[in-house]
């Protein structure tokens, strides 16, 4: 053991990592040399393009972090590599980004993605008791779980977004055909996607003479 | 009166052609017959305020951004993450040309060459359908070099956020369209000297920029006479909550609040009443039922000490205790805290393990005043308004449903057994 590790006092700070032991005796991790770090060629050509459209390269680090996690299930130590090695940043910088945004994950989780908002208006509607029973739901399933903040869509309370599809208003019963959906790979409840939903406002769309 | 929301469900809205044929794009061609003065004059004299939250006269912030060669940027805010409001998502999914055309106008009047939206993470669908339109634009000729045979040139870049409520502020959003952690930044200087790249920049809601062709469209004399005094125009209310038909309604301003919640969102579920509601999103201090009667406009809200903010109406009915919102309202803002400042962090973290005593049967009277002094010692003291937005409406529920937060505290004691609050020392 190095002499140099650090305890750290479990007081039970929320930010990541803030707990566990550090090697001082390491070097720190600088920008990966390219000639190493193998880089799957469209996820570099997919980040180059994004890097292309910014006055400012670093702003492409959000969407680079993005197209990592959706290339490597979640941003391992390989993934924010990766990303280093086409941005010519230090992985340092890269988790720092990362470690701020609920959507990205520095561990490792299932491919799917179910994040039940459990805010205020979705509360009100049941979704506390719709985030147990999903969570039961999924036990045991390869699916990430999670509450999440306001995700928008406050219309169809209580909801979920389930890999990025909006669903609701959600029953108990529909956490188990999430997961039945999600298993047969098809559309995620489809009669209650956000995406088919009609304005509620019944004077939209509807009136001749303001369309002049 | 439907401007946004005309043709909103029109199947196809979301393409060019049909969004041509339903009189898109004609604003910005007669907008760009006009001198860029003109342009920001019309939206002055529209008395357009920002439909983000703040609710600042939309044609004075664009007039803010200097004059000269310099490079100059627009940001679109469409990180909508105030809990309760999902306007901007349907206007995105269903009209996002009517956004982009608006985007190009408020350009043309700014002098501005480099276009942002900032959509966030979570609004994958619309990022979509938001990208595919934007494609059809440059591919019209509505975007990029010449526009309309023009000598302007816009470039419109779409970029996603990653899930941070912060990034709603307009600074937070800024550093993170830099690729950096969403922290707010010191103010001054602001936006309009120095923001994305340290360059002027004009920051505008979804809604505000999607007004600005029916503003051209309509004239800015015309469009003031929408709506009441100091309050100019339609807005879209997010109604949600414990209401029997909760979405999005477009309404004139200065419509009676009662009007929204019963009328056209049905009201509360059969044999219930409603206990408290938030006019403006979850920020916003709440309201009761004897409040129903106020008129639904910015000077109305502000006059009763609240504020109209993103136009997200969340009604609560009597089946929920007041302390049940509290609580989530701490959660969620202790857990959105970037951290940058002591009093949001500290006070929103110690607000909610105060409220969670409550629960526990720790809790005495006292912990009320003491939370009361903590709110308002948050107010005004961070670069940001994230701590404001968590005091305010934790300080009014405590304010106006004290009574009742007493009677939890004496439940939640007597269930725990801790004893009446009598027993504790120093408690008279």
């Amino acid at each position: 053991m190095s002499p140099y590790r650090v305890p750290r006092f479990g007081h039970g700070s929320r930010v990541p990592g803030w707990d566990e032991e550090v090697d001082l005796a390491k070097p720190p991790a600088t920008v990966p040399d390219p000639a190493v770090v193998e880089v799957p060629e469209q996820l570099r050509a997919a980040i180059e393009a994004a890097m292309a459209k910014y006055p400012d390269f670093h702003s492409a680090s959000i969407p680079a972090l993005h197209l990592a996690q959706d290339e490597h299930g979640w941003l391992s130590p390989e993934a924010i590599a990766q990303v280093a090695s086409v941005m010519r940043l230090t992985p340092a910088y890269l988790t720092s980004v990362a470690s701020f945004y609920d959507m990205f994950s520095l561990e490792p989780k299932p491919r799917d993605d179910v994040y039940v908002c459990t805010n205020i208006t979705c509360s009100l509607r049941g979704g506390d008791e719709f985030y147990e029973a999903m969570h039961a739901a999924a036990r045991g399933e390869s699916v990430n779980v999670r509450e999440f903040e306001c995700l928008g869509a406050c219309d169809i309370a209580p909801m979920a977004s389930v890999n990025g599809e909006f669903v609701g208003p959600l029953t108990l019963e529909d956490a188990d055909q999430i997961v039945a959906d999600l298993k047969a790979r098809r559309s995620v409840l489809e009669h209650k996607q956000l995406r088919y939903r009609r304005t509620a406002d019944p004077g939209a769309n509807s009136s001749p003479e303001a369309t002049a | 009166m439907k401007i946004l929301f005309n043709d909103i469900d029109e199947p196809g809205l979301n393409t060019l052609p049909v969004y041509e044929r339903r009189g898109g794009y004609q604003a910005l061609r007669t907008a760009l017959t006009m001198e860029p003065v003109d342009v920001v004059d019309e939206i002055s004299k529209s008395g357009l305020r920002g439909r983000g939250g703040a609710g600042f006269p939309a044609g004075r912030k664009a007039s803010f951004l200097p004059k000269g060669d310099m490079d100059k940027y627009l940001v679109c805010n469409a990180d909508e993450s105030e809990p309760g409001t999902f306007k901007d998502r349907e206007l995105m999914q269903k009209s996002p040309h009517m956004l982009i055309e608006g985007i190009v106008i408020a350009c043309w009047g700014a002098g501005i060459t480099r276009a942002f939206i900032y959509i966030r993470g979570e609004y994958e669908l619309q990022a979509q359908i938001l990208d595919a339109a934007i494609a059809e634009a440059y591919k019209a000729g509505y975007l990029g070099e010449q526009i309309l045979g023009s000598d302007f040139t816009l470039s419109l870049v779409l970029h996603r956020g990653a899930g941070a409520y912060i990034c709603g502020e307009e600074t937070g959003l800024l550093d993170s369209l830099e690729g950096k952690r969403g922290n707010p930044r010191l103010k001054p200087p602001f936006p309009a000297i120095e923001g994305l790249y340290h360059g002027p920049t004009l920051i505008n809601n979804v809604e505000t920029l999607a007004t600005m062709p029916h503003i051209i469209r309509m004239g800015g004399e015309e469009y003031s006479k929408l709506g009441v005094a100091n309050s100019a125009g339609t807005k879209l209310v997010s109604i949600s909550g414990d209401v029997q038909r909760p979405g999005n309604y477009e309404v004139a301003l200065g419509t009676p609040s009662r009007e929204l919640i019963y009328d056209l969102a049905g009201g509360p579920f059969l044999g219930r009443e409603i206990k408290l509601w938030f006019p403006g999103g979850s920020s916003s201090p709440v309201l009761t039922k004897d409040d129903l009667d106020l008129p639904y406009d910015f000077d109305s809200m502000a006059k009763a000490g609240t504020m109209l903010g993103s136009g997200a109406i969340i009604v609560v009915d009597d089946t929920h205790h007041p302390l049940e919102i509290a609580l989530k309202l701490a959660k969620f803002y202790s857990h959105e805290s970037c951290g940058k400042c002591v009093p949001c962090r500290e006070g929103t973290s110690w607000t909610y393990k105060m409220l969670q005593r409550i629960e526990t049967g720790e809790a005495t009277p006292m912990d009320l005043d003491i939370m009361a002094s903590v709110q308002d010692q948050i107010i005004g003291n961070c670069l940001c308004v994230l701590g404001d937005a968590m005091a305010m409406p934790v300080g009014s529920i405590v304010a106006k449903f004290r009574p009742e937060l007493e009677e939890a505290i004496e439940a939640a004691r007597m269930r725990h057994q801790a004893g009446p609050v009598e027993n504790v020392v120093g408690v008279i």
